[in-house]
């Protein structure tokens, strides 16, 4: 479905991004861990054609996503607060978005009320732009705008920083429920090992831009993330 | 860099100003009004003044108040840090300027033979006057900062003054008048507008005290939603969710909300000309005004696409969007503009029929040439703006581009048309502006796929650049 191949990302000669080879089958939940600057969102930014690679490329379904925008109709993301329109409110944002992706209101409207527990009264008719909510709130907004028009592949870079427990339990729920039931390939991105081992069934640890774990979850892979990790720890408090 | 070259010179351009005042005040009073005393002549106006700096210090002058939110959690006491606040306040621009005129002035007067040490206080009194000022303006924003209509407590208060002294209820510039004179003549009295001003100052230190929490004065407002029905949009089609959008974007946004009262000013534009004779005679200036005039939305909008769209653009470029349509969006907004400037600016016709004519050539070649040339040159716009940053003196996303493309806008056809009318006569010079004009609207598919070609090209450096906080 997504593959990898011989892809890299330098800046003025650092290479922030090398991965020889690396495949996502269709339906995965894949997740994406690793410290600051470890290139997660680089991996992402590539993936959505933000960035030039400096050398290789990512296909999708058989599109080089550099050379063809044919990716776009069934590929949805949420990054950042990029990804927000601030001065519109939720509605007018899924809706726009709907348009964009061929849907009518009716469409995203059908499709929003079955987040109403995710939203938790706080989005949806409240009169309020997008710019002036709360951080956890325009991340719950975002996300959810990534669900419209039945994308084949989600890319959601750290979804579960700034939302409450709450949020983050159903969010999981959430993502699970996409790869497993509407085989939905789902790429998450997160700094909490705990959120990632409960709902990605594939892990990739990459440090400095390079792939150096590539893990099959099972009960025993948050234990060895975690021991790993620890020790990184020591080492980059050393480097400071 | 660029923006502060930009307000350095807007700054000094202010300073000239005022400095010419100071020193030209005397001459040409002296000039004009050879009966009166000079002095006594200009202390009649500062009512005006007051009214004037207030008005504008209104809409320009901010109280600096966010810059403290870091000094809240650390052991500062809370009044040093009012009195820091207004402190700071003091060393604004706006109370600088006027010493430009009023000392250059006294220094005249001083000259001219009045009394050094009454002019001496005539100019202490006059700062202790800007200071007041200052603190008054704040007073007022702190008021409209309460009421629903922002503007009622700077209008009553105006108005007040304004409508007591012109209908002679309470004659406010003989009063301020008198009263500077008297001061000057008799130093203790400067007690009067010192006491005064430690009232406005205690006056603030007390609202600001009050106010200085997070959820009053502290608190970025959070605006109610105006939603309008926009559904006419879709007999355009498949473009109406971008204009939709951009409709949005003009009116919800403080930066791009004054676009919308540029077209006022763009059909006010010709007034600034017309009316004079000296330019009746210049036919070629006629074409220049005309794609002014019509083109005020179209230059002032243009210019900054697609950096309106900056905050979001990584959004749009990952969305299944075609570009065409986005920068089709922007195109038919413009050319409503262009159309709806040309209407309104019928009655000048009153001022000759060519000038209408000319109108009429350059809103054609506005909406055939223009409007693809400034599409064309926002392919090379690199400069981010932040929609919520306030509108006056925000050069933000001013680069180069936007004065370089001012010469194939605006001055290119003023050429043509000047010299086509030189050589042809003006028949013939309108016909070229109508004929370019034409053709580009002939054109106009064509001329959209290269121009999105440009776009996609830069497509990259567009994303980093707008990315970067400037």
């Amino acid at each position: 479905m997504i593959y990898t191949k011989d892809l890299s990302k330098a800046y003025k000669g650092t290479t922030v991004l090398n991965i020889e080879e690396l495949t996502i089958p269709k339906g995965q939940s894949f997740g994406l861990v690793g410290n600051n600057g470890a290139g997660k969102t680089t991996y992402f930014s590539l993936l959505l054609d933000l960035i030039q690679p400096t050398t290789g490329s990512i296909t999708t379904n058989g599109i080089v996503v550099n050379e063809s925008e044919d990716w776009k109709p069934f590929t949805s993301s949420f990054i950042d607060e990029s990804f927000l329109i601030g001065y519109l409110t939720p509605e007018e944002y899924f809706y726009f978005i709907g348009e964009l992706r061929g849907q009518n209101k009716a469409d995203v409207d059908s499709l929003t009320s079955k987040f109403e527990d995710f939203f938790n009264g706080e989005i949806v008719g409240k009169k309020k732009y997008l710019r002036d909510l709360s951080k956890g709130n325009q991340k719950k907004a975002g996300i959810v705008a990534a669900l419209i028009g039945n994308p084949e592949v989600i890319i959601l870079d750290e979804p579960f920083a700034n939302l409450d427990p709450t949020t983050q339990i159903r969010l999981k729920q959430i993502i699970k429920d996409l790869a497993e039931k509407q085989g939905v390939t789902v790429l998450v991105s997160s700094h909490d090992l705990m959120h990632v081992t409960d709902v990605c069934e594939r892990i990739v640890v990459l440090e400095k831009g390079n792939v150096i774990k590539d893990l099959e979850t099972n009960p025993e892979t948050l234990k060895e993330l975690e021991v790993h990790f620890a020790s990184g720890a020591t080492v980059s408090q050393e480097e400071e | 860099m660029a923006i502060n070259i930009l307000l350095v010179f807007f700054a000094l351009y202010f300073v000239v100003m005022f400095l010419s005042i100071g020193f030209g005040l005397l001459p040409g009073l002296k000039k004009f009004f050879p009966n009166e005393d000079p002095f006594v002549f200009a202390n009649g106006f500062i009512f005006f003044w007051i009214i004037g700096d207030l008005l504008m210090r209104f809409f320009m002058q901010k109280l600096p108040v966010m810059s403290v939110k870091p000094l809240l959690t650390l052991p500062v006491k809370r009044s040093t840090v009012v009195n820091f606040v207004l402190g700071k306040s003091v060393v604004s621009f706006f109370n600088f300027l006027p010493l430009f005129a009023i000392i250059p002035f006294g220094i005249m007067l001083i000259f001219d033979g009045y009394e050094t040490s009454m002019i001496i206080t005539w100019i202490f009194t006059m700062i202790i006057l800007v200071l007041i000022i200052n603190f008054l303006n704040f007073i007022i924003e702190a008021f409209s900062a309460d009421s629903e209509l922002s503007f009622l407590p700077i209008i009553t208060v105006v108005g007040v003054l304004f409508a007591l002294n012109h209908f002679e209820i309470l004659s406010m510039t003989t009063l301020i008048g008198s009263g500077l004179l008297a001061i000057a003549s008799n130093p203790i009295l400067i007690i009067i507008p010192i006491v005064i001003l430690a009232a406005c100052y205690a006056f603030n230190f007390k609202i600001l005290k009050s106010k200085l929490y997070l959820d009053s004065s502290l608190k970025s407002k959070v605006a109610e939603v105006n939603a309008a029905d926009l559904s006419w949009t879709k007999r355009f089609g498949d473009v109406a969710p971008f204009m939709q959008l951009d409709l949005k974007l003009i009116w919800r946004n403080k930066r791009t909300k004054s676009m919308a009262f540029l077209l006022l000013i763009g059909v006010l534009y010709g007034l600034f000309f017309y009316p004079n004779p000296v330019y009746a005679d210049m036919v070629f200036m006629f074409a220049l005004i005309g794609i002014v005039s019509t083109g005020f939305f179209l230059i002032n909008f243009g210019q900054f696409i697609p950096a309106w769209d900056s905050g979001y653009y990584k959004l749009l470029m990952s969305q299944n969007i075609k570009y065409e349509q986005y920068l089709r969006s922007k195109f038919i907004l413009m050319v409503i503009s262009v159309v709806l400037l040309f209407v309104l600016g019928i009655p000048y016709v009153y001022f000759g029929y060519k000038i209408l004519i000319a109108h009429f050539a350059a809103a054609i070649y506005n909406i055939g040439v223009n409007t693809h040339v400034i599409l064309w040159g926002g392919s090379f716009n690199r400069k981010k703006i932040d929609l919520d940053k306030k509108a006056a003196f925000n050069y933000q996303g001013t680069g180069a581009v936007q004065w370089l493309i001012g010469i194939p806008l605006m001055l290119v056809p003023m050429a043509l048309f000047g010299l086509v009318n030189w050589l042809a006569g003006f028949a013939a010079a309108i016909a070229l502006l109508i004929v370019l004009g034409v053709v580009g609207i002939v054109f106009h598919k064509k001329l959209m796929k290269g121009i999105t070609k440009k776009y996609l090209d830069s497509k990259y450096k567009m994303i980093d650049a707008f990315s970067q906080d400037n």
